[in-house]
């Protein structure tokens, strides 16, 4: 629901009353509303939507959930790979044998 | 840290799936309440990838698929107006009211215009005072504070020229109706981010509790679907049902307070037909007596207008989950995203044209059991 | 299943919902709109070069005028006159805004027809020229049109050999309208074709994907975005010189023009029957192209290119082929993407970057920014 991306702020200033900022996307730089972002700051993140900052995004815990994941997989690897079991089960493709050579990629 | 890449990495991903694929032991059942989800799982063939015991139902949280059928004939008649600018967002386009849709209006001579935000509908009402300029104010509550703000922003530049045709819907109480369905199947939900991150978590506490399933807020990126997929199977498995966040960097608990206080000034609730499934009560917003001259319902006097919904398609069983687009007869035959017969294959975020655009592959090869449409 | 909308609304027979009482859904009783078929008036997806546009081929126009060469579908015809192999192409270019990051649509008019003209390996010759001119249009607009036209044209190596004017009245035009056609010499030995497709050709873009149709979207009104990207807009002719040196036999060009690589891989599924696979992290997509997809929610495959082509080459010439292209200017970033296969004819699938899979279809008519 709801397509929603994170974005830089690059700068503040108010116009017709109202908190705008340009914020940055990944080289795409559009006009965003920080009327429910108040406080947002010059290279803060936040999540975008329809032209609105509607939550800030929070560094810490973004690196934690990624942490998290990463130490998932060493838990893992000490019980073995079930990854070839996993590939077998769901992951295969049904297209078969369609692989872009390598050779011809190098 | 730039939130995007971060979150898509294939290693990571793989850690993920191994968690998820070495903790289930039976079959579950969880539905992705967003749209955007359904986007992410299919685009990334992430539900190829998981355990065959975790299935994903596509649940109703697309705003164009669940817009009623009643609310897109009262946008193409003030659409067809002589003197209106209908603004909306792209996808809104493609959506069939009764016989015609906004493509079609605009082939007659309409003026409707695609805007990326609510904003530039002002901006385009500022630049046109001698024509009405109305908005197309659909979406969940992550899209309610946006066209909230804007008429906000109207009244207090004094802007005569903008209204608002509003239609929108909450999640919570589609979360009840589909529970309370008495063939329901879902087991656990990833509940929507982006609703969380204006909305906070404090709705779903007393349906994790009441209807006994976990619900796991849940972000859009690959990875964040496979953390929300490992924690509800992790808490299903354990036979718990909590609410947790696994979307803790853009979800607070509260919320986004500024957001709340200005949908409770310019919105109230009331009961929302939703298209495909039927009346929910107290399921949607629409602007509060305080913003009735914004109105674009009573402005162009189209309250009056009340459309049936033909029985022909599934669509409202695939929206609830209790059916995979491509067991509905008419998918993929008569039912495509060109000619659609329902709102799921309208959007491009519909369940259905997801399943048509990224899965047509399997179920061209796999053999389909006939079953007979209601 | 009726196949009118008036025969759908006649079975109408039960309401979704009844307000008021509790949320118990029945599921049987729930209901689902009627389907929208055939537009009865031209509708901006006609011209999207996806599947509506095909349909007013196939049914309207094929039926009144068609014959064996129109019959070809292809992005030029290949015709003998004179006991010469000739290409042949006419395209019309209505882009708003007149003038985009990297060109305008002067040197769309060129680039465009040289480049329907070296998807059949033709070097273009002729260009003719008409321009459609909207009554009150500045004169020195049409004039920086024109030179830009020119400049193309020179570069090209075409020689503009005739043209017409017309002009509408005020408001019947969008400024300015120019219609471009091109012939060329098809050398011999050269014979590109979809049908000439079969499992094994590996498929190589040339460069990065999505620029032209991102540069235009970010001046588009309502659509508005700041991106330092520039039109890929360029004449392809010498790349494709260039290619064809290394083998005449190459399989197919195509120039992903409207609807993107997808539409143009899905042409050549559907007309060589044979199925196509596409690595997704091998398709290049600049990161800006990348970013503005995400923000609109467009998918990249679908975006427009004007200097891009993508070929379906003999697998013993692959190497060969790419490093030639490496070495031209327009294709220094070429690139093998997939290949064809003998699975799933007719349809496009891409392995994702997570190991999954997807289809990648014909889009309908025009992409539409999506909110969700």
């Amino acid at each position: 629901m709801c397509l929603a991306v994170p974005g830089r702020v690059m700068d503040i200033e108010e116009r017709d009353g109202t908190r705008m900022a340009t914020v940055d996307f990944g080289g795409v730089v559009k006009e965003v509303c920080l009327e429910y972002l108040p406080d947002l700051q010059v290279g803060e993140y936040a999540i975008v939507h329809v032209g609105f900052a509607l939550q800030r995004l929070d560094e810490e815990s973004a690196r934690k959930t990624l942490d998290l994941f990463a130490e998932l997989g060493l838990l893992q690897k000490e019980f073995g790979d079930p990854w070839e079991l996993a590939a077998e089960a769901g992951g295969t493709s049904p297209t078969g044998g369609a692989d872009v050579p390598q050779e011809v990629q190098q | 840290m730039k939130y995007i890449e971060e979150f898509q990495n294939p290693d990571l991903a793989r850690r993920l799936l191994d968690d998820i694929h070495s903790i289930v032991t039976r079959p579950w059942a969880l539905m992705e309440v967003c749209g955007g989800q359904t986007h992410t799982i299919i685009r990334h063939g992430i539900d190829q990838l998981l355990p065959e015991q975790v299935e994903l139902i596509h649940g109703p949280g697309c705003p164009v698929c669940v817009t009623p059928l009643e609310v897109i004939d009262k946008a193409l008649e003030i659409a067809s107006r002589p003197e209106v600018i209908f603004c909306s967002f792209g996808d809104m386009l493609r959506v069939p009211g009764t016989g015609r849709d906004l493509f079609r209006v605009r082939s007659e001579g309409g003026d409707v215009r695609i805007v990326y935000s609510p904003l530039d509908a002002l901006k385009v009402a500022q630049q046109n005072p001698d024509r009405e300029v109305v908005f197309f104010g659909i979406g969940f509550e992550t899209t309610a504070p946006p066209n909230a703000m804007t008429v906000y922003q109207a009244r207090r530049l004094g802007i005569p020229n903008f209204s608002l045709l509003v239609s929108h819907v909450r999640v919570p109480p589609a979360i009840e109706a589909i529970m309370q369905s008495p063939s329901c199947r879902v087991q656990g939900f990833l509940a929507a981010g982006h609703v969380c991150s204006v909305m906070g978590m404090r709705e779903y506490p007393e349906l994790a509790e009441r209807f006994q399933v976990p619900i796991v807020v849940t972000g859009f990126e690959p990875l964040d679907i496979l953390e929300g997929v490992r924690r509800t199977v992790l808490q299903l498995e354990r036979g718990e049902h909590t609410v947790e966040n696994a979307y803790p960097r853009a979800v607070h608990p509260d919320g986004n307070p500024a957001a709340l206080t200005m949908l409770e000034d310019v919105f109230e609730v009331t009961d929302r037909a939703w298209r495909g499934i039927g009346t929910i009560p107290d399921s949607g917003w629409r602007l509060s007596t305080r913003y009735r001259d914004y109105d674009a319902e009573y402005r162009f006097s189209v309250t009056g207008i009340a459309t049936e919904e033909p029985a022909e398609c599934r669509s409202g069983e695939v929206l609830q989950g209790l059916l995979k687009p491509h067991e509905c007869e008419a998918f993929g035959t008569t039912c495509t995203p060109r000619n659609p017969l329902g709102a799921t294959m309208v959007s491009s975020e519909g369940a259905c044209a997801a399943y048509y655009l990224y899965r047509r592959l399997d179920i061209r090869t796999a053999p389909r059991e006939t079953s007979p449409v209601a | 299943m009726p196949e009118t909308t008036e025969a759908l609304n006649a079975t109408v027979t039960a309401t979704a919902g009844v307000p008021g009482e509790a949320p118990v859904l029945d599921l049987t009783a729930w209901t689902c709109p009627a389907p929208l078929r055939d537009q009865p008036r031209v509708v901006m997806g006609h011209g999207g070069g996806g599947a509506l546009s095909a349909e007013l081929v196939q049914h309207v126009f094929a039926p009144a005028y068609g014959g064996d060469v129109l019959a070809q579908l292809a992005d030029s015809a290949v015709v003998s006159l004179g006991g010469a192999r000739l290409a042949f192409s006419t395209d019309s270019y209505v882009v708003r805004p007149l003038f985009f990051p990297g060109g305008s649509i002067g040197d769309l008019a060129v680039n465009g027809t040289v480049n329907d003209l070296a998807m059949s390996g033709a070097r273009a010759a002729y260009l003719s020229c008409g321009f459609i001119l909207e009554e009150g249009v500045e004169l020195s607009v049409v004039a920086r049109v024109a030179n830009a036209l020119g400049a193309a044209a020179r570069r090209a190596g075409v020689e503009v050999a005739t043209g017409d004017t017309k002009v509408v009245d005020a408001g019947h035009g969008d400024g300015i309208f120019i219609n471009t056609a091109g012939i060329g010499l098809v050398p011999a030995g050269v014979d590109l074709r979809p049908q000439r497709v079969v499992p094994g050709d590996v498929v190589i873009a040339s460069g990065a994907i999505g620029v032209h149709g991102v540069a235009i979207m970010s001046v588009r009104e309502g659509l508005e975005f700041g991106v330092e990207i520039e039109s890929d807009c360029a004449a392809l002719g010498g790349l494709v010189e260039t290619m064809l040196a290394v083998t005449p036999d190459l399989h197919v060009l195509r120039d992903p023009t409207r609807g993107g690589l997808a539409a143009a891989l899905n042409e050549i599924a559907v007309a060589s029957g044979t199925g196509v696979v596409i690595q997704e992290r091998n398709v290049p997509v600049p990161p800006a192209v990348a970013n503005a997809c995400a923000v609109l929610g467009l998918d990249p495959l679908y975006v427009a290119n004007e200097g891009k082509l993508v070929a379906f080459v003999p697998r013993e010439h692959a190497e060969a082929v790419l490093e030639a292209m490496r070495a031209h200017p327009l294709g220094a970033e070429a690139t093998v993407i997939g290949e064809a296969v003998e699975a799933h004819p007719g349809m496009v699938v891409a392995r994702t970057g997570l190991g999954g899979t997807r289809v990648v279809d014909l889009p309908i008519g025009e992409q539409l920014p999506r909110i969700c």
